[in-house]
């Protein structure tokens, strides 16, 4: 065989653009969204059906952020929804903040004298932090009236943090177990600190009223609803073909290698540290980004949003979908979440056993604990499991198996 | 010839079990070496001492015409240095193709940067190796389906990919067919021919084969050090093999 009639077309190789799932992606995305936009304009949906599309994109987001860590990487995360919340903080207090400022102006310029710059301040803050008895501003909102600065906040204090987490976590080579303990240590210490009054940030009031865009107070929320489920799908596309180029190639390859096998990948000279340290921090700040998006479309943002259960839904997310496939994990991330809200918003009806009624808002997260355990000891492919029947199906009748070429084929054609 | 590993004076001990004890050893570039010994010679810590998987307890690795010392380089600053390894038992990326398992262990930059961004096709490369250890039909096959002597060969097809000055490989006949145990000698002795190899075995009739130089390793110290008929007639060596007779009785 020459080296130049090589037929080299694995799956991996081939150019993005024609890799079936991220064409599946990007065409489920624009329908979505296209079609979603024109239902709600001929008003056959809610504005809170189109917020919780919306919200789920964002959360389908993060699951592929932990996939890329977890599922191809091989670390289990307990935090990464932590930096979602922290986006959803960074975002959230411009959102409170500006509109605040708007709301104070207003009132002040009634009054005889115009208001200073520090009046407005006091004034200012007086609304946001006088519910945990304080009027000071806190360091924390030094640049909370800047919209850029703010967004900026949103991914890199997640970077920042997983930077420094990561740094010091994977250079004394803690792994596997022990890293997913510190992980939910670090998330459960940071909503502590969050659930303080003192800290800042609002105490366990968390930040409020974020749906109110401040500008564009003469918007009603059917349009901006709409303008927010684009950007949550535009983000999650954009991902979706920077994570599946990322995968893609030798970065991919050292990747998954770590997952399977750190010792062999570092003899074959990567440092390991730099690209797990690389993907912890990237895929922080994905979910930075994820929670920057989400939180407007949920209109609050607290504490509770940051503790470690959140976290493992994330990961219960991913499995469910199926880790170590992207697709695997935004689909794991729609189905259980919508399954989550619809089980629990009393949207399935409940089951009447004569003796004992299912309420589902209460056996809901049964169920969801069941499905876990049994993906895991039954289906570790997950959801996306199911595509690999269809495909390999189709791929085996295609393939030499082994020494005996085409036996498989042969015992197939048998009647 | 010049010394390209010299090892002076190494001890590595495990709660008081001195695993390699004041080992002194120089590998040429190139050459063919074996070094063989009973279980619990020490073959193994000195590979890990050599990779830095372990640190010794006291002692020097020098490597190269810098004489760098491995002692204080990381696993992957070593394997960057030119040392590539080859485990007792296979170890390869099985969920990957044979094409990505030789991809990933081609000669190239290695930083997290570089392997994202610059992607230029290596294929051929690739496909140059795998042709050298007769896996030029698999390579679209994962490595997970791959019988365990091609697994083996898919492995030291790794290891000529990174392009080593040093080659060490533990045990690289174990669990093969007569016919994949001649091939395979056949590759190593291809491949010392511009490098230095290390065959680590206790299989005589493969160290046999090589015909090269050999070492006796015993209780963490080199017994012995010739060709296979100088160190098989050495009585210490006996000894060791066949069991000391006052040791028999007792």
């Amino acid at each position: 065989m020459s080296v130049e009639s090589l037929d080299i077309a694995p799956r991996a190789r081939r150019p993005l653009a024609a890799r079936t799932d991220v064409i599946a992606m990007m065409l489920g995305l624009a329908t979505l969204t296209v079609c979603v936009t024109l239902l709600a304009q001929m008003g056959l949906v809610s504005v809170s059906f189109v917020k919780l599309l919306g919200k789920t994109l964002c959360l389908c987001l993060a699951a592929l952020a932990l996939d890329l860590v977890w599922g191809f990487t091989g670390i289990l995360s307990l935090g990464h929804f932590a930096f979602f919340g922290i986006g959803g903080y960074a975002i959230g207090m411009w959102l409170m903040w500006d509109r605040t400022e708007a709301i104070v102006a207003a009132s002040l310029a009634q009054s005889t004298l115009p208001p200073t710059p520090f009046e407005i301040r006091e004034a200012i803050g007086t609304q946001i932090f006088g519910v945990v008895g304080t009027s000071e501003i806190p360091w924390l909102w030094a640049y909370a009236g800047s919209l850029p600065l703010q967004l900026a906040f949103a991914v890199l204090v997640p970077g920042l943090i997983a930077g420094i987490f990561g740094w010091l976590a994977f250079r004394s080579r803690v792994a596997g177990v022990y890293l997913s303990i510190l992980t939910q240590a670090g998330t459960l210490a940071l909503s502590l600190w969050l659930f303080q009054n003192d800290s800042g940030l609002r105490g366990n009031n968390g930040l409020s009223g974020l749906q109110n865009i401040p500008g564009l107070t003469d918007v009603p929320q059917s349009v901006i609803s709409i303008w927010f489920l684009w950007a949550s799908a535009i983000a999650l596309a954009l991902s979706y073909l920077g994570a599946s180029w990322t995968v893609s190639g030798r970065f991919g390859s050292v990747l998954r290698g770590i997952r399977d096998n750190e010792a062999r990948v570092r003899f074959l000279g990567y440092e390991v540290e730099h690209y797990k340290l690389a993907v912890f921090t990237g895929t922080a700040m994905l979910c930075g980004l994820a929670g920057a998006l989400y939180y407007p479309q949920a209109g609050i943002v607290n504490p509770a949003e940051i503790a470690p259960i959140a976290s493992i839904y994330l990961v219960v997310w991913v499995a469910i979908g199926g880790r170590g496939r992207l697709y695997g994990a935004v689909i794991g991330a729609a189905v259980v979440s919508l399954a989550s809200s619809w089980f629990t918003g009393g949207g399935a009806p409940d089951i009447e056993l004569g003796f004992y009624t299912i309420k589902w808002t209460d056996w809901w997260l049964v169920l969801l604990g069941l499905s876990f355990v049994l993906v895991t000891l039954y289906a570790p492919k997950g959801l996306g499991g199911l595509v690999d029947i269809y495909t390999h199906k189709r791929a085996r009748r295609r393939e030499d198996l082994g020494p005996d070429q085409g036996s498989l084929r042969g015992e197939e054609e048998q009647p | 010839m010049s010394a390209l590993l010299e090892v002076s004076g190494v001890t590595k001990s495990f709660d008081g079990f001195k695993a390699i004890d004041n080992l002194s050893l120089s590998v040429n570039e190139p050459e063919l070496r074996a070094i063989i010994g009973p279980n619990g010679a020490g073959k193994t810590t000195f590979m890990d001492l050599v990779t830095g998987k372990t640190r010794p307890d006291s002692g020097t690795i020098r490597y190269g015409e810098l004489s760098r010392d491995l002692t204080a380089m990381s696993e992957a600053q070593i394997a960057r240095a030119g040392i590539g390894r080859k485990f007792q038992k296979p170890t390869v990326f099985e969920d990957q193709t044979v094409l990505e398992n030789l991809t990933m262990a081609l000669a190239a930059p290695r930083n997290p940067l570089n392997v994202l961004l610059r992607r230029p096709d290596r294929s051929a490369r690739a496909a140059a190796v795998a042709e050298e250890v007769g896996l030029e039909k698999d390579l679209n096959k994962r490595a997970g389906i791959l019988s365990h002597g091609q697994k083996q060969w898919l492995e030291i097809g790794m290891l000529l990919a990174q392009e080593p000055r040093l080659l060490l490989v533990d045990e690289p006949a174990a669990g093969m067919t007569t016919a994949e145990r001649e091939r395979t000698t056949a590759m190593l002795v291809e491949a010392a021919k511009t490098r230095a190899v290390v065959v680590i075995e206790h299989d005589m009739e493969f160290v046999r084969r090589l015909k090269c130089r050999v070492t006796v390793l015993h209780e963490g110290r080199s017994l012995a050090e010739g060709s296979l008929d100088h160190v098989c007639a050495d009585p210490r060596v006996i000894d060791v093999y066949l069991g000391r007779p006052e040791e028999a009785d007792a």
